[in-house]
This record gives structure tokens, sequence and C-alpha cells, in this order.
């Protein structure tokens, strides 16, 4: 069913059952997000999106309210800046965004400060390096959610990861911690290529930055140095 | 280590074996009894058994504060250090606990013993100091810390009406005692469609457990949708600090609920029904599974309509509805999105009324005394009774059953609550010396704080609205003037970040953000700046999350911030 709805002031015509976001993008609103993907299912978690609807209480994500006919939706209102300058900002006092350029961008254009929260206790860990494939830095880990959705019903049917602790100190995690090699992950790489902020980095791309030559990689992979 | 004898826990999981999933947390209840604590075998073989992946069971341990997948002591001592309790001096019997046994909050002796835990707030606040040693309830400590009460706690009932409480004061109730299901007795008299109207406008019953929602409206979606499966779910997952009206109504009265429960399966056409208690309330669960022994043998339940009871495990996020459901479908309890809600798409994906304990024992008297008769009580917009939980600084804390549309003065009256706070136009020589009145907190940790100024409200839904005041689930925590409004939010504070699911961001990383600034405040050490950034954090907490704990997590600190600007600025005290 056609509808019909305002955006920003904008009178926008689309199909009943898309969301705002999406519609947003038809119509070349931005409308930022951090936790979605076309790749996984959305859970309005980053609450980045959020807008102002007319007539609600609160802040709705628009990455899951669906257009309805004559919604009045504000996509960058005072309280929309607000909030996403703020959830920015508590987010960049809590993981190191240095491998997240798009988040980065995000932080100047809703003018984010890097230090609005000093003293703030962030999320710091250790890389774990277990496997050939990827490493793992949750310290860069802004909990999207996309790893261990495309891992379980999402796409793969792994279930190798799951959480681990609760509130700011959740982490993504393996059955009591096991090294990846012991888990029934099975090294699809699906995870690695969904993570937004270098959390999951492949291990060539880890190690090129660690200064090792193609080269060298490549006597790591044959376990020997190969015959000339 | 010795190998771990999987045997007696192969016997113990095996009638959960059917439930699949569903039954991951009564397994690993019934496996923590055995072992004392969650060691990878045990947690692997739950996973096999009940068919979870193994990452999604330690998510499962991970999540809940009473799951250990580290060895603890085999007696677990748990000291609330909420608010209430830390106005009966928490801080020190948990420091005069871990003295006398050399060890620090939340560690373990090294002979696996004893654990000492700091725990939130467990629903004892009328008889604080208080603490949950394994199973039972230690309360009413004294400040020499010899004298206690021990086992099911006590209940201290008090007010001007007792309609709700009629059977509560005086130990368990029995099915002999409480007599027939009346009102479920006329309720089959009536059609479903005449049961939901009495329950609904005609009464203008609204849920107790905090969010106010009109009961009526909620039965009359679920009962209009066609579902092989309905289910009725009574949320007894009662832990806002402050609150412990369901527990004494649980403990006392459980059959007044479970008649509820009939009433509204009949209304809605649920099949099944679950009672989801919170993990700290442990004696409670044999009570009503006796309780429920008791209505099946008497005919109310049984195939027609049954009643499981289902044990939470230490998170306050389980009593969001939502929350509730995933932690009974056996998973971690993170809210859900809603819309759809769960009139249409509740637990298991099906039809589900939840309601509150308090909103389920107020069916049986709307519909024996009919909504007319129960509207005689109480206010046109805010009918019937209501229970408050009033603890702190009063002579008498309890819980007060009153007619709505007392005033909070009337109440604290009642109490004996401290007179109110000076004003420059009483006589400063008149009773100088007993500590005033300097704030109550409302609705708990979730709620808002009043003063002096608001003695003369009516406790009403619509006057308490207009103060700006939630009624909440009946938190009346009063604080005389000798006490530290800082200490307070400190500890709210810790509650929150400690309770978080860690789902949304806002939440997720404003609790810790909020905890952080509250203790510099609690240290009179705030940082220039920190008031605007306490209230950032707090409204995109109000108004960016995604469930009503974040959506409530910074209530109670945005009032104080109105009421004590001060205290939030540097240089000020």
């Amino acid at each position: 069913m056609a509808i019909t709805f305002f955006m920003d002031g904008k009178e926008i015509k689309t199909e009943e059952g898309k969301t705002l976001i999406e519609v947003a993008r038809e119509n070349g609103i931005n409308i930022p997000s951090v936790c979605v993907h076309e790749a996984t299912k959305a859970n309005a978690l980053c609450r980045i999106c959020v807008v102002e609807v007319e007539g609600q209480r609160v802040l709705q994500p628009a990455c899951i309210v669906k257009a309805a006919n004559n919604m009045k939706v504000q996509t960058r209102s005072g309280k929309v800046l607000r909030a996403r300058r703020t959830i920015l900002e508590m987010l960049a006092s809590t993981i190191d965004l240095s491998d997240a350029p798009e988040i980065q961008n995000m932080m100047a254009e809703y003018g984010a400060s890097f230090n609005r929260f000093p003293d703030a206790k962030r999320r710091e860990s250790e890389i774990q390096d277990d496997n050939p494939m990827y490493i793992r830095d949750y310290s860069k880990c802004l909990l999207c959610w996309r790893c261990v959705q495309v891992c379980a019903d999402d796409a793969q049917y792994t279930f190798a990861i799951n959480f681990s602790g609760r509130g700011f100190e959740t982490q993504v995690g393996t059955f009591f911690d096991r090294a990846i090699p012991e888990t029934s992950c099975v090294l699809c790489g699906q995870c690695v290529a969904v993570c937004p902020t270098g959390a999951l980095k492949p291990k060539r791309e880890f190690l090129l930055e660690q200064g090792l030559s193609p080269q060298d990689i490549g006597v790591l992979n044959s376990g020997r140095k190969k015959r000339k | 280590m010795s190998e771990i004898q999987l045997t007696p826990l192969k016997l113990a999981i095996e009638s959960y074996i059917p439930l699949g999933r569903s039954g991951l947390l009564p397994a690993l209840h019934a496996a923590q009894k055995i072992y004392g604590w969650l060691p990878l075998e045990v947690a692997a073989e739950v996973a096999n058994t009940l068919g979870v992946p193994l990452a999604d069971v330690h998510g499962v341990i991970e999540f809940y504060s009473m799951f250990y997948n580290e060895p603890v002591g085999r007696r677990i001592i748990r000291v609330c250090t909420d608010q209430a309790c830390a106005l009966k001096g928490a801080d020190q019997l948990l420091d005069h606990l871990c003295h006398c046994y050399g060890l620090r909050p939340g560690q373990t002796t090294d002979d696996l013993s004893l654990t000492i835990e700091r725990s939130p707030c467990l629903g004892l606040c009328e008889q604080a100091p208080a603490a949950l040693v394994d199973d039972d309830a230690e309360t009413n400590i004294s400040a020499d810390f010899h004298s206690y009460d021990l086992g099911i706690p006590k209940s201290y009932v008090y007010g001007s009406i007792r309609e709700l409480t009629v059977n509560c004061g005086n130990g368990t109730t029995t099915l002999a005692e409480y007599g027939e299901y009346a009102a479920y007795k006329k309720a089959l008299t009536m059609s479903p469609e005449e049961v939901i109207a009495e329950t609904d406008k005609a009464s203008g019953l609204v849920g107790r457990g905090g969010a106010a929602f009109p009961t009526g409206v909620k039965w009359g979606g679920a009962a209009k949708i066609q579902a092989v499966q309905k289910f009725i779910v009574c949320n007894a997952d009662e832990s806002e600090p402050g609150t412990f009206k369901d527990r004494v109504l649980l403990l006392d009265d459980p059959h007044r609920t479970i008649e509820g429960m009939c009433i509204a399966a009949y209304a809605i056409g649920a099949g099944k029904g679950y009672i989801y208690i919170r993990g700290e309330y442990p004696y409670i669960v044999p009570v009503l599974e006796n309780a429920l022994d008791e209505a099946r043998s008497a005919g109310y339940l049984g195939e027609h309509f049954d009643v499981e009871v289902r044990v939470g495990a230490g998170a306050y996020i389980c009593g969001e509805e939502t929350a509730l459901f995933e932690s009974i479908e056996g998973k971690r309890g993170f809210p859900r999105v809603k819309p759809p809600f769960p009139t249409t798409n509740g637990l298991f994906d099906n039809p589900t009324v939840i309601n509150n304990v308090e909103t389920l024992c107020n069916l049986p008297l709307i519909i024996s005394k009919g909504s007319a008769e129960y509207r005689m009580l109480g206010t046109e917009t805010s009918p019937g009774p209501k229970l408050f939980c009033v603890s702190g600084d009063v002579a008498k804390p309890g819980l007060y059953e009153v007619p709505f549309g007392v005033t909070l003065r009337e109440l604290l009256k009642m109490a004996g609550g401290p007179p109110p706070a000076i004003t420059p136009r009483t006589s400063r020589k008149q009773g100088a010396r007993i500590p005033r009145l300097q704030a109550v907190l409302f609705g708990g940790a979730a709620g808002a704080f009043a003063t002096s100024e608001h003695l003369d409200i009516k406790l009403t839904f619509e006057d308490l609205r207009a103060a700006g005041l939630p009624l909440g689930s009946g938190v009346v925590m009063v604080f005389d003037e000798t006490r530290s409004i800082p200490d307070v939010l400190n500890r709210l504070g810790k509650f929150f970040a400690h309770e978080s699911c860690g789902k949304c961001y806002p939440c997720q990383l404003g609790t810790q953000r909020q905890m952080e600034i509250l203790e510099r405040v609690a240290k009179n050490k705030v940082m220039v700046g920190d008031f605007s950034r306490l209230q950032d954090v707090g409204w995109t907490m109000t108004e960016a999350s995604l469930c009503g704990l974040g959506q409530t997590a910074a209530s109670a600190v945005l009032s104080a911030m109105k009421l004590w600007p001060d205290l939030f600025e540097t240089g000020q005290r």
C-alpha cells in the first residue's frame, strides 16, 4: 500500500513496510547508524539512528520503526543531535576507535569530543591471537552484535561465540574463553567481514600492520622456509 | 583437580530435556545445587543434554550474577548494600563479616567454605540491614551483629485498610485458611468478555509493577487473538530497590496470586501460566510450590490451566517483561524491541499477558466485590487499594495498605516518619534535636526524590504525575536530614551500572559514566563540567534507551539535580 509521510518537513511517498532508515536512504537523507548491517537482523541497540517522531514519548530507532501514513519525523532535531553526540562521546571514551573511520567521521559531523569524559573507565583488552585466520582485539569492540549474529542464526549457524559479562563489562567471548580452534568456529570469516571497528581483523592484515613483509608472512603460513 | 562425577547431574536434569532451551535456567540451578558452581564439564553436559550451543550456555551463566563459573564457597553470604540497608549500617556489617573471615567482598575462603558478596537490594528493606545466607534471609541484624532473625523473613503489615493484605502478617495462609477460590468460581459463571470488562474500565485497574498500564487493555489485546497457546505470566521478579510488597503477598497469601492467575487465564484463554520469581527470594519457592499443589488437589489447576514456577538468578533487568520472557526461554535477559508487544508476540512468541503480583492480587477482590464496590476505595482515576513499601528513617518500616488518595504526610505519620523540614516560619526552638525530613525516594531507584514541600500531595497516579513523581512500585524510602544524598546517589549509580544488560549503548555506556560521576559527587571531587556531563548522560539514557531500565536509570539522579544542584558543582560544598 502506498503511504505518505513527512521527513524533515519533506513529503515522502513510499510503500508500507519500509523502515525509516531505508526510506531516508532512498530519499537522500542520511540517518547514521553503527550496529545495522544488511547481513544482520536489526536490533536497535546502538541508538545512533534515533529520530524524533511526532506523538512518541521518546526518540525512536529508525532502523526498525516503519514509516506510516502521515507520520512526522525529524532526523536532525536538537534532541536527535544531543543524543547522537552524547552516545558517540561515551563510545569514544570507552573503546579504541582508531580503526573505525566511519565513526570518526560521525564524531566530526556531530561535534562529538573524544575527551568529553575524562577519567572514564575504558574497555581495555589484550589482543587475542589464537588462530591462523584472524585476531580479536576487544578493546576496539563496540558490541554491535554483528559477529555474534552472523555466527549464529543470521548466517552461519556455527554458534562459536556469544557474550561474557553484563552491562558495561559485556564482551564477545567463547565457551569458557576457549581459544578459537577449540570452539565450533569453522573459520568462515563472516564475523571479520562485518566488524565495523577492526576489533576482528584478518591475521595477514594484522601482521602487515605489525611491520612484517608479505614474504615473512608466507614463511609463517607455510611453517617452514620455502625451497628456492 | 579431581574428575567431576556427572551421574548426579544427568539424573537431576533429565526432567528438563523436554523443555529444550527453556530448561536452561532450571538445569543450571539444579547443577549448581549439586556442585556449588558450574565447572566447564558441567556446563558442557547441560548444553549437550538440552541441545543448546556451548557458547550460549556460557553467555547465560555470565549474564546472571547468581550463576558462578568459578569455585565459590559452600556457603554464600550476600549482604545487601543498597540504600535502605545502608541507612541501617550495611557497610559496617559487610566490613565486620569480611574482617572476621579475612576476606574482601566477592572473595572466597581458601578452603571453599564461605563466599561473602555485596548484593543489590534483597527486598528486605523494612527489616534492614539484611543478608541472604544461602537460601535463608538474615534480617534485623543488630548493631553489634549478635542478634538477628534467620530463615523465612517476617512480614510487617500496617496501614488503614486490609484488602490485599487481609491474610498477611501471620505466616503463610494455606488453602484451607484461604477458602475456596470464590472469585474464580464467580468468574467462571461470567463470560470472558464480562470478566475483562470488569477488569478494564469498570474497575480502572492499572498495573502495580511500575508502568501503570491498564490491565484490561492488556487482557483485551491478548483475548482477541486466536492462538493454539496463550500464556499468563506473573512477574514476581521484584527487584526495584526498596520494593518488598510482592515478597509479602507471595509468602503470606500465595493463593491470592494463583487465583488471580486463574481468573486471568480464563479471561484470555490461556492454558499455561508461569510465576517468575527473583533468585534472591529462594525461600518463597517452596511456599509457592506447596500452594500450587494445594490448588491442583482442589481442582483449580490441572489440564485446563496449570502454573509453573521459574526462578531467576540475579538480574534486575528480568523484571522488564520481554527480558523476563527471554529468561524463561533460557537466554540472557536482553529486553526485546517493542513492538511487537507481549499481547501478540510474548513468551515463546505466543500471545501473553504479564502482570505484577500486586496487580493479580487485586483480581479476586474486583471479581468477588464487583467493580462498583471496588471503586468505593481510592479516587475516580486511581481506584482501589494500594501497597506502599515504607523503609528508611521511620519508626515503623513495613508494608502499608491504604486507599489511593491518602497524602504522603498521612502515610509518613502512620509510619512514624521524621517531622517536616524546618521552614523559615517554623520555630527552631521546638524539637530542634529530632532529625527532620530531608527527602523521600519515591518509586525506587527508577523513581524520584520528594521533599517536605511534597507532603500534601495525594498518593494517586494523577496527583503524583502532576508533581513529577512516579508511583513506580510503591517505594517510599525516607531519609532524614542527617543522611547524605550523595551517598544515596552513589549507590543508585552503582546499582544501575551493575544491572544494565549491556544491549543498547545509551544504558550500557551511560550507567557506567553516570556511576563514575556520582562517585566523584560522593567523594566531593566533582570535576568542572560534571553537571553538564551528568545532564547529557541522564537525558540521553532517558530519551534514547531501548527499554524501561535505561529510560529510568537517571530518573532519581535528574530529580536530585533539580532539588540540590549545588551538590554537582565544584566548590559548592
